[in-house]
């Protein structure tokens, strides 16, 4: 390397700079914000019967498989999570401190993906193939997707499923929130179809106010607790539920992205640390090759055929 | 003592390039299964472990061995250390060997495949998986104009290359290439450091889901240090390997030299570990006697503490076969970090299970043979190894 100092800081500058660049439109931007007016569900587990009408509307709004008997209860003889096939599934938990009355001290519990206000999923995904819309749906883009599988990972609830048999064109599968029927100005299927308004819908700052109001007019009848008011930064759905929320992953309130995405405006923003560590690798080479120069020139081999 | 890079020469099919050749045949068969029949058919991922051991092995704990090259580069290019001159070679082509591999590890587990070019227009921003993905592509490139000059060295020993027109292309690339190598070699080190730091931090995204030993926000400095610290273990080991596997001399003196610093490396990965783990007060599960806990304990004993005394003691260094022994624990421990990390310590709120099925294995043993058998194949015919040029091989 016959480069006297001048050149070279040029050429470790122009590098710095292309570093820089790069590295800097990696930068992490922050996820989307909480819009007060986006929608939201409620599910008043304790107004639930286990009908499954909910599954069978989401199977046949999302031409997922629905030729199948949807009044069959003994489904419910072990907990199923949603896949490929099924974008909500109905469980039945069993607890001593439930009343003896009607219910028979067990609970039915619909699951689907949450919609969470800071998605995990989407902060995840390496091609924004994720994303959460302003009005409340988080979207898949299949166009996008590479098939890493990252959002699988990072979901919560464990909701995303992945078309593991599918060898060429597999797809990331979950609940939509039906964001083409609220986009026409319709409900999402499910929450139609439910026969006992254990589903309603809304906007979700609403639906806390009505939530919270069960609660207060009815402290019998409820924990006091809406498990997506703040579970995992906040979800579009939210649950009332007569018993604790044992039967739901333990996630925290804090928006599982926030530590990533910190770490990463941490590291690569505005391309600091990457620069700072080209610079100093740059002085070192430069001090410790101005004490080597004298014996450089063995290394200043010029290409020579054969040997 | 003079010396210069050339062709080994030596009997390339050995019984152990037999077995790696026969590994990579059934990997192969293996793959038209998972091409044809899908990811379901030939691996034992499901919906709550999404990911499998060729993220582990194949993806993670490759990244995080092919350190190699570009630690080896900084000593050579930016500390000078020209006594590390005849390694450098070896070194930057393990690592390229390794990335290679890596990659082709990405594009069989992935499932859409052919939509690869997606990251690179479109850009998650917030994901450490993307920050990986770039700045390993990047890295990978760089390895490949590192190694130009093997190439180029090569080619000129064919007086029809050198002639024509083609070699005057090929020397006018070379001869800037060599100019910008140290800028070359210092952009590749900065863009290394950041994915293995961003490979640290993937599991960080589900908080919930990992085991608490494992669930440190200091990962991505630990998977930085813990990469930096084995690079030498593995250029050691596979030197020892390929010399014994061509009857050659190990170069102990360089080797030795190089091995004073594993000690030091690995003693900083060892009080951050430590450190973190006491400041984050996980030592309440060591002895809790689950699976998880035993893996850590098997990581830090087998995989770092022991390792780093050995290190420590000069008759282990400078003996070929303890040092080979040595780094391979060294190895062993980065390997079962990453495994840890990827697998043990993911725990799906709702259950589930994931055991590696045989096809699994035999593809991740296929890729690391690969590997291998490349890396005899190139040292035989490209000029890596440094030979002495009025030397003696046996």
């Amino acid at each position: 390397m016959e480069l006297n100092r001048r050149k070279f800081l040029k050429t470790m500058g122009n590098a710095g700079v292309a570093v820089g660049v790069s590295a800097s439109s990696a930068l992490a931007k922050s996820s989307h914000e909480n819009h007060l007016d986006s929608f939201g569900s409620l599910v008043d587990i304790s107004r639930c019967i286990g009908c499954r009408k909910c599954e069978m509307a989401c199977n046949s709004a999302n031409k997922l498989p629905h030729h199948q008997d949807f009044t069959d209860r003994r489904v419910f003889a072990e907990e199923r999570r949603p896949n490929a096939e099924r974008f909500t599934v109905v469980n039945e938990y069993h607890s001593e401190a439930l009343e003896d009355d009607d219910h028979y001290k067990k609970i039915f519990v619909k699951d689907q993906c949450r919609h969470c206000l800071k998605p995990a999923c989407a902060s995840a995904c390496i091609v924004g193939a994720l994303s959460k819309k302003e009005d409340g749906p988080v979207v898949y883009d299949e166009t996008k997707c590479v098939g890493c599988r990252y959002c699988l990972v990072a979901c919560p609830f464990q909701i995303p499923a992945y078309e593991d048999h599918n060898p060429v064109t597999p797809r990331v599968r979950k609940c939509t929130y039906c964001f083409e029927r609220l986009g026409e100005g319709k409900m999402p299927a499910c929450i139609t179809m439910c026969p006992t308004q254990a589903l309603i819908f809304g906007k979700r700052s609403n639906l806390l106010t009505i939530a919270k109001n069960r609660i207060k007019n009815n402290p019998d009848k409820y924990v006091n607790h809406i498990y997506g008011e703040k579970e995992a930064g906040g979800s579009s759905w939210l649950y009332l539920s007569p018993m604790d929320f044992s039967f739901f992953p333990k996630v925290g309130t804090t928006p599982p992205p926030k530590l990533t995405e910190t770490l990463l405006s941490g590291v690569f923003g505005y391309a600091a640390v990457p620069t700072a560590l080209f610079a100093v690798l740059g002085s070192i080479a430069w001090i410790t090759g101005r004490k080597n120069n004298v014996d450089k020139n063995q290394q200043s081999k010029t290409l020579k055929g054969g040997n | 003592m003079a010396s210069e890079f050339a062709p080994v020469k030596g009997k390339f099919w050995t019984p152990g390039i037999v077995i790696l050749a026969l590994f990579m045949v059934a990997a192969f068969i293996v793959l038209i299964a998972r091409f044809t029949k899908g990811l379901g058919y030939s691996t034992h991922n499901n919906d709550a472990y999404p990911w499998g051991i060729w993220i582990a092995i194949n993806v993670a704990g490759m990244v995080g061995l092919s350190a190699g090259g570009f630690t080896t580069g900084a000593l050579a290019h930016t500390f000078h250390k020209q006594h590390y001159h005849d390694i450098v070679r070896p070194a930057l082509f393990t690592a390229l060997l390794g990335y290679t591999c890596v990659v082709a590890a990405l594009l069989i587990d992935v499932g859409r495949y052919w939509n690869m070019v997606s990251p690179m227009i479109n850009w998650g921003t917030t994901s450490f998986l993307f920050a990986v993905a770039i700045c390993v592509m990047i890295s990978t490139t760089i390895l490949y104009i590192e190694c130009f000059p093997v190439l180029a060295e090569w080619l000129f020993k064919f007086n029809l290359v050198r002639k024509s027109f083609i070699g005057s292309i090929i020397s006018f690339i070379h001869k800037h290439v060599n100019k910008g190598m140290l800028i070359i070699v210092l952009v590749g080190i900065v863009f290394s450091c950041l994915h293995q730091s961003s490979l640290g931090a993937l599991l960080l995204i589900s908080p919930s889901k990992m085991h608490p030993l494992w669930f440190s926000p200091l990962n991505p400095l630990l998977f930085l240090i813990s990469a930096v610290a084995t690079a030498y273990p593995l250029v050691i080991f596979e030197h020892i390997l390929v010399s014994k596997s061509l009857n050659f001399e190990p170069k102990m003196h360089i080797l030795s030299s190089m091995a004073k610093y594993i000690p030091f490396l690995l003693g900083i990965y060892f009080i951050l570990k430590i450190g973190d783990m006491l400041y984050r007060g996980t030592y309440i599960y060591l002895l809790d006697g689950t699976a998880q806990t035993n893996s850590f304990l098997v990581e830090i004993i087998v995989g770092l503490i022991i390792p780093l005394i050995l290190m420590m003691i000069p008759r282990i260094r400078n003996s070929a076969s303890l040092l080979f022994y040595t780094s391979w624990l060294a190895i062993f421990g980065i390997l079962i970090n990453r495994i840890n990390v990827f697998l043990v310590s993911f725990t799906p709120p709702y259950g589930g299970s994931y055991f590696p099925s045989i096809n699994e294995i035999i593809v991740s043993v296929g890729i690391i043979s690969a590997m291998m058998f490349f890396y005899k194949l190139a040292v035989m015919n490209l000029p890596i190894m440094a030979v002495e040029t009025k030397g003696d091989k046996a």
